[in-house]
């Protein structure tokens, strides 16, 4: 790596302008980074964040205007001259090698580990042990990445940004992956590396973005909307100005009519991947009309009951009475049949078959039905129909149905997920965290129409890490925990702590008294 | 937009044809051949006359079928290696129908035998299908074993059981079976060339293929099975069987390939009847873009390249094997291009390339980008 002259201190954009055919991606944004500073980039998707970070990275050049570091002007050809200057980008996705220790991983990138037939790892440890000392950020230089969790590998992947002598921290959406805690314990050790360092947080959850960020620049259709100081705005002010109109979003608001046992599980086990039994004797129940919320930190086995659920997972021993009739060990088709519904966890390959139209998509559980076939033929004509209806009805943003659905925003392809899901009239809906990395127009528009099932007599069970999604939306809230629900609460007697304790498998304390459902403090607070 | 961004492709595509030919030039150089003159023959001569047009379409109409039948499977998401083997499976049960029904009229014994030929490759097909689905056997590597064990039982039936009793008494030993019955045989669709009703059948299958796979809900199963087996997992398809079901149909279109080779044009099975075609059809069905629209065509084209290959060998003095070379660089610079043109990012590198010979023309956009 090349010494660098002076050590990064203000990244300045000019009139930053790209055109990628059909839209203008990048509309004259101007912005300005500081060391010691935070800056919030806040968007929906497509709003041109990542094309904006791709241009800063040298991987796109700018149509027109200018990037300049320290005040002069630089012309980036590659990310390896943006890290020259000390520009370094962790992406949402992480780049690491699994099954290469975390000292091998951060070799690939440094050119001056390479020797003539020798690679310097101990000199690639020392260098880690240094960052990650300085930051405060633990990492083992001999761990493999596989045996990392995911907040841990978020943590690699700073140490290495730093390592290749980034001063200047560019953060793609880091949190969308992580767990609450994980999502915590990243925002602290950034604030406190915040000091010596000028950091570009992507994110669109406006939460993290107050407890981080100094400043917040908003980008709507490729343009800078707002700018302006954190600590000044509240985050609804922030939502209405990234989506355009105001947003709130919908709430349960209790009282429905809560009918008869739809879904009983019993005493249900089922292996993990590992052959571990990840759900020991779990039992659970959910109504007609209500919306079942299960809180719980990832691993503890929703994978595995959400598989088991739709027919996808052999179930060892117990029973899951949907209707009337055990669909345990049941194949997937009769479980969709029985008139279960299933929003899958990841969407880009369980949920839509990604190079099929939008419009074969939606017929993906029905191809096969009467008003889609006739004699074993597609009935084209009805496909077509049926899309634009859904198309319409549940606002999915595409050029066109024969559009592939792999090319959708997130937000987009759960729309076509939950049209599919709910046009089929289930009794049932499984929805798996239905809103993670999804932008708010589109969280809005998803929890609402989960609540209007929920009206209709539709029994919903909720998995989702985000604390306030289930607040939200749930009439109760059951917490998993290493494969048993740990304990099923009312959800107005919850609070985001007494959740957080549960998660952590630690016993309930009693209701605290001051439990009081307009009260939760932090259920509506980040959006309201 | 779209139609910057097809100017775009087809302008990609023409300059990696460009490039192709101009790495075989450099090759038939080294060789000491003239690249204008070889050129000049593989793709004018075949056409020139008659003959020409039907020897290319008889070598178009195997590589037809079997390029159907690998597109069948690759769209269902299994990778079919094993046409060579299916082709010989189909030669043997078709010859072996038609053989042991000498008496029957021609209504009954040409479809018979056709049937059989694609029954024996369907089985030979069925059967990596199968372990694929069920045991998770990697199905290159299975049906690469079963070309080996087929090659070999053809070898045997042809030097054994199934040796023309002729060749034994005559003494000449030619490993080949009995001239089939007449009423086995296709019939000539141009007299006094070798061109038979074989390329009606293909032709029908081509369309048959078309509708099955993008008009009925079968068709939509496999390739949805092929396009994303865990969401079709998720929707209730069960994915191992249309595997299997795209294993079968595959290898009978192959079986089917052997067959119409056996009774339209060698009219007994002899040594080396697949020439090869299980190989070419692969790079025929994915020239062909694994759509029937697109695999007659290229059938055709690659017929040309074959008969072109013969005479640059009779005229220029250039290896037929030459045409391999050819293939391989097509096929190199097709799959170059396809994936140049999924790739954003190298676009954008190769136009900032470009951008550095031509000053001023940064400004210009070129629609890549999707």
């Amino acid at each position: 790596m090349t010494a660098v002259p002076e050590p990064i201190s203000d990244l300045q954009l000019e009139g930053i302008t790209k055109r990628c055919p059909g839209v203008l991606a990048c509309d004259g944004i101007s912005l300005q980074v500081r060391r010691g500073e935070v800056l919030a980039l806040v968007g929906e998707n497509g709003a041109g964040k990542t094309t904006l970070m791709n241009i800063i990275m040298g991987l796109y050049r700018p149509d027109s205007g200018s990037i300049r570091v320290n005040g002069e002007e630089v012309h980036f050809r590659a990310p390896g001259d943006a890290y020259a200057r000390g520009i370094g980008m962790v992406h949402q996705h992480f780049m690491l090698v699994p099954n290469m220790t975390v000292a091998e991983n951060l070799a690939l990138g440094l050119k001056n580990l390479h020797h003539f037939l020798r690679l310097d790892l101990k000199g690639a440890a020392q260098k880690i042990r240094e960052v990650s000392e300085r930051y405060e950020l633990p990492v083992n230089p001999d761990a493999y990445i596989w045996q990392l969790s995911v907040g841990e590998q978020q943590r690699v992947e700073l140490v290495k940004t730093l390592c290749l002598g980034a001063r200047l921290l560019i953060l793609d959406e880091p949190t969308s992956a992580l767990t609450p805690q994980e999502t915590d314990d990243l925002i602290e050790r950034l604030q406190r590396m915040a000091s010596e360092l000028a950091i570009i947080f992507i994110s669109h959850k406006l939460n993290e973005v107050k407890a981080l960020s100094d400043r917040v620049s908003i980008l709507r259709h490729g343009a800078v909307v707002f700018n302006g100081q954190t600590a000044n705005h509240e985050p609804a002010e922030l939502a209405a100005l990234m989506t355009g109109h105001e947003v709130t979003l919908p709430r349960n608001e209790g009282s429905g009519l809560q009918g008869e046992p739809l879904l009983t599980v019993k005493k249900l086990c089922v292996r993990g991947d590992r052959g571990n039994l990840a759900l020991d004797g779990l039992d659970l129940e959910l109504r007609e009309g209500e919306v079942l919320g299960l809180a719980g930190v990832s691993g503890n086995g929703q994978r595995e009951l959400a598989d088991a659920l739709a027919g996808l997972r052999p179930v060892e021993s117990g029973e899951i009475r949907f209707n009337g009739r055990d669909l345990a060990n049941r194949s997937p088709r009769e479980i969709i049949d029985a008139g279960m519904g299933y929003v899958p966890e990841d969407r880009q390959t369980e949920g839509i078959v990604p190079s099929f139209s939008i419009k074969d998509n939606l017929i993906l559980k029905d191809f096969a039905a009467k008003q889609f076939s006739r004699w074993s033929f597609l009935a084209r004509k009805a496909i077509d129909r049926n899309a634009e209806v859904l198309k319409e009805q549940f606002d999915i943003r595409c050029p066109g149905t024969s559009t592939a659905a792999g090319s959708l925003s997130g937000g987009n392809i759960q729309k076509v997920i939950l049209a599919r899901e709910i046009s089929r009239g289930p009794k049932a809906l499984v929805a798996v965290y239905p809103t993670r990395g999804i932008d708010m127009g589109a969280q809005e528009f998803i929890h609402s129409q989960l609540l209007e099932r929920r009206r209709e007599g539709i029994g919903i069970v909720l998995i989702s890490e985000e604390l306030e999604e289930v607040m939200n939306l749930s009439d109760r809230i059951a917490v998993i925990y290493k494969g048993r629900i740990l304990k099923v609460l009312p959800a107005v007697e919850a609070t985001r702590e007494r959740l957080g304790i549960l998660m952590a498998g630690l016993v309930d304390p009693d209701p605290p008294p001051a439990a009081d459902a307009p009260s939760i403090p932090a259920a509506g607070a980040a959006h309201e | 937009m779209n139609k910057q961004k097809a100017l775009f492709a087809g302008v990609v595509v023409l300059v990696v044809a460009m490039v192709a030919a101009l790495l075989v030039a450099l090759v038939l150089l080294s060789i000491g051949a003239s690249p204008l003159e070889t050129y000049k023959t593989i793709l004018t001569g075949p056409l020139s006359d008659l003959f020409g047009v039907t020897e290319v379409m008889v070598r178009a109409v195997p590589l037809m079928l079997v390029g159907l039948g690998i597109a069948i499977s690759f769209r269902s998401g299994i990778l079919n290696i094993g046409a060579e083997g299916q082709i010989q499976m189909g030669v043997i049960a078709a010859t072996a129908v038609a053989l042991a029904l000498p008496g029957q009229p021609k209504a009954v014994l040409l479809p018979l035998a056709l049937l059989a030929g694609a029954l024996g490759g369907a089985i030979w097909g069925g059967i990596a299908g199968w372990l694929r689905a069920r045991l998770q056997v990697n199905e290159i590597l299975s049906t690469v074993m079963l070309n080996y064990i087929a090659a070999q039982i053809y070898t045997f039936l042809l030097r054994g059981p199934m040796l023309d009793p002729n060749e034994l008494e005559t003494g000449s030993g030619t490993p080949q079976s009995m001239r089939l019955p007449d009423a086995a045989f296709l019939d000539y669709l141009v007299p006094g060339t070798r061109l038979h009703t074989g390329l009606i059948l293909a032709l029908v299958a081509a369309v048959l293929v078309w509708v099955l796979l993008w008009k009925t809900t079968l068709g939509y199963r496999m390739r949805a099975a092929g396009a994303g087996a865990k969401a079709a997992r998720y929707a209730g398809i069960p994915v191992e069987r249309y595997l299997i079901i795209a294993m079968l149909l595959a290898g009978g279109f192959a079986g089917l390939a052997g067959a119409v080779e056996v009774t339209g044009v060698h009219h007994r099975a002899i040594e080396g009847i697949s020439s090869g075609y299980g190989f070419a059809g692969i790079v025929v069905a994915l020239f062909g873009g694994l759509h029937p629209g697109g695999i007659v065509p290229s059938a055709v084209f690659f017929g040309i390249l074959l008969i072109g290959a013969d005479m640059t060998q009779r005229t220029t003095a250039v290896p037929a094997n030459m045409v391999l070379v050819l293939q391989g660089v097509i096929i190199l610079s097709i799959v170059s291009a396809q994936s140049f043109l999924r790739n954003p990012y190298a676009q954008e590198r190769l136009l900032r390339w470009l951008a550095r010979f031509l000053p001023g023309a940064s400004s210009e956009q070129k629609g890549g980008q999707p």
